[in-house]
């Protein structure tokens, strides 16, 4: 009975990361028929392995909430604010040898900063989520506004410009001939798997979003779980928020505004019920992916920055049509 | 009955101490040109807030309005120049039946395909801004092209006061609108089957359902009116401050969820009344206005803000949840 039920969920996950894998490559081919000259070059490839990983960490970040079927509104905030405070530190900090030159010591207090940030803002999301009991949008949606209100406070507006090399080396270096934020979400996307799928808080957390109301009389403790799981996410948006400020060497408190929209999408897109309980990182990373090469064919068709946000705006609510008609057969 | 006229109580007491301790800090608070410019302020959210009620209370959210606002108030002052058309009655229809038809888009896709409000209105609110900014034109329509009869109908004052030195200041006709549509959705919600059963879906979809209740129409009439409030609401607002920016309410639709949670709505749905949400609509636009008589800095409005969405849903849900226990 078990194994027949794990048969299952093997053939749905994979029916799904093969129609994500089709997906891919059709978006992949039209682009190419379009622009083969500008789309084919190594390039843009390149430059897409450098911009993914901040989208990727955060969509994988919003699966992880989606799991217990919830949603976290707040990552881009936390990951913003993550990137400033750690800018701040590395500006009161500064030696005469300027910012550039920072000892490995103050990069390294940053990044602990930087990731702090991350996991206090996701505990205060559990928190609230858990012990409040307020519904996952409407805390996040506020505690948002906080981090971004706080990140204005801080900032007063403008950008904070200028971060140390070691920094900006984890947002545009190369390890290996592969950027380094590349490396950087392989590597954590490989943890986040394992952890999902091989370790008890994984299993909990799915179980928990199948069916709350089993898990509790199976003895999960519910809120404990829950709480872990926005502490992952907060740490997971600032590890985004890192990369981010490294790559532009500057962080500021409206960075990214759009990459919300595109974080739920992803995670709709890559096989994540947002009612809970289904989610698989390499599904997020293909999504990540195809999107990725959609929005970068757009961009060398010459398409307006609003025009993409209209598409994606559109993909997400053909996302929805194509799993309502997926879920029916079933 | 009792116990909601106590919520609403206590919203109206809190909401007068404020008013008391931001007199006290600055007595500049209690001046009439101050409240009535107070007054004015509501009048745009607030119509919002009716909207946002009614998809609260029906136990769904909405973050899509402000697009719709935006896109109909464009689309219709565009209209307006290209034809040379100069009017008010049918440029405010135009744009509440733009502002129905784009909520149409939202109540097809939840009903639809049961999908969850938040996301189906996140992608509709994406698509509509991107449209209009990637398609339209991203230009403002500054006072000189501004229809005339606009600005004139939003100018209409209901009282108007000469002070000593012989300024003139007033208290705004487009709040007798607000309250106007207050009046007329607290009697669809009370006394109305549609209004009922948008308390009933919020209450429990599945028992709204089997008693009887036809959901499709609930739904579809709950996004159909909110966006048709937004609509009208847009164009109001252009009127109000004599301009058109298509990139205009950007971030609105936290202060207007505030607002309506503020008043004493149910996250959870199926919980919510007119006069309440009137009030925690008073109450965020008087703390935000409140900021600057206060000489708080204005990079703290974000916080102050994201921190009144916190502690109002808290005690929403710790209400709901005494309640319930």
């Amino acid at each position: 009975m078990k194994a027949q039920m794990n048969i299952r969920s093997l053939v749905n996950r994979d029916n799904n990361i093969v129609q994500l894998l089709v997906m891919t490559v059709l978006i992949f081919a039209v682009m190419t028929a379009l622009s083969p000259d500008k789309f084919l070059r190594y390039y843009n490839f390149e430059s897409i392995t450098y911009i993914f990983p901040e989208l990727g960490l955060l969509s994988i970040a919003m699966m992880i909430a989606m799991l217990t079927g919830g949603i976290d509104l707040s990552v881009v905030g936390v990951a913003n604010l993550s990137g400033i405070l750690a800018g701040v530190l590395f500006h009161k900090l500064a030696g005469a040898a300027g910012i550039a030159d920072t000892g490995i010591l103050t990069v390294l207090l940053g990044g602990v900063i930087a990731l702090g940030t991350g996991l206090v803002a996701g505990t205060v999301n559990g928190l609230l989520i858990t012990r409040m009991g307020i519904t996952p949008i409407l805390a996040t949606l506020g505690t948002g506004q906080v981090f971004t209100g706080l990140a204005i406070v801080l900032t007063g507006g403008p950008a904070i410009v200028g971060f140390p090399t070691a920094w900006a080396f984890l947002g545009n270096g190369k390890i290996l001939g592969l950027a380094t934020p590349f490396v950087l979400f392989a590597v954590i996307a490989a943890l986040i798997a394992f952890v999902l799928t091989r370790t008890a808080f994984g299993i909990n957390l799915m179980l928990i979003g199948t069916n709350p109301k089993a898990a509790l009389f199976a003895g999960l403790k519910r809120e404990r779980m829950v709480l872990y799981s926005y502490m992952l996410t907060g740490v997971l948006a600032s590890v985004a928020g890192i990369i981010l400020s490294g790559r532009t060497n500057a962080a500021k408190s409206d960075y990214g505004n759009s990459y919300l929209l595109q974080a739920v999408l992803i995670a709709v897109l890559g096989g994540t019920n947002p009612a809970g309980g289904r989610g698989t990182v390499l599904g997020i990373t293909i999504a990540v992916a195809a999107l990725m090469l959609l929005s970068s064919g757009f961009q060398i068709l010459r398409f307006s920055n609003h025009l993409i946000d209209f598409i994606w705006g559109a993909f997400l609510l053909l996302v929805i049509v194509i799993n309502a008609y997926k879920n029916r057969t079933r | 009955m009792a116990l909601l006229r106590r919520s609403e109580t206590v919203i109206a007491g809190i909401l007068l101490l404020a008013m008391v301790l931001i007199g006290t800090i600055n007595p500049a608070f209690w001046q009439l040109d101050n409240l009535f410019s107070l007054m004015r302020s509501n009048v745009i959210i607030g119509i919002m807030a009716l909207g946002v009620l009614l998809v609260l209370i029906s136990g769904g959210i909405d973050v899509s309005f402000p697009a719709f606002a935006v896109a109909a108030m464009y689309l219709t002052i565009k209209g307006m120049l290209a034809l040379g058309y100069n009017g008010v009655v049918l440029p405010l229809l135009a744009a509440t039946i733009m502002g129905l038809l784009f909520g149409a888009v939202n109540g097809f896709f939840v009903y639809k395909f049961r999908m969850i409000p938040l996301i189906v209105t996140l992608g509709t609110s994406a698509m509509v801004r991107g449209f209009l900014l990637g398609v339209v034109g991203t230009s403002m329509i500054n006072i000189n092209k501004m229809p005339t009869a606009l600005i004139d109908f939003a100018r209409t004052d209901v009282i108007s006061v000469t002070k000593a030195d012989g300024t003139t200041y007033g208290l705004t006709a487009m709040v007798l609108i607000y309250v106007g549509l207050a009046v007329a959705m607290h009697l669809v919600l009370r006394y109305t089957m549609i209004g009922r059963s948008a308390y009933a879906l919020g209450g429990d979809p599945e028992a709204a359902r089997r008693a009887g209740f036809d959901l499709r129409k609930t739904i579809f009439f709950i996004y159909c009116v909110a966006g048709a409030l937004a609509g009208f609401a847009g164009l109001l607002h252009s009127g109000m401050i004599w301009l058109a920016n298509p990139r205009d309410f950007v971030g609105l639709e936290l202060d207007v969820i505030a607002a309506v949670v503020l008043g004493g709505a149910s996250i959870f749905g199926g919980r919510g009344s007119v006069l309440g949400t009137m009030l925690g609509v008073f109450m965020l636009v008087m703390v935000k206005n409140s900021l600057i008589i206060m000489r708080v800095d204005t990079t703290w409005q974000l916080v102050v803000v994201g921190s009144i969405v916190i502690v109002a849903t808290a005690l929403s849900a710790w209400r709901d949840r005494r309640r319930t226990a």
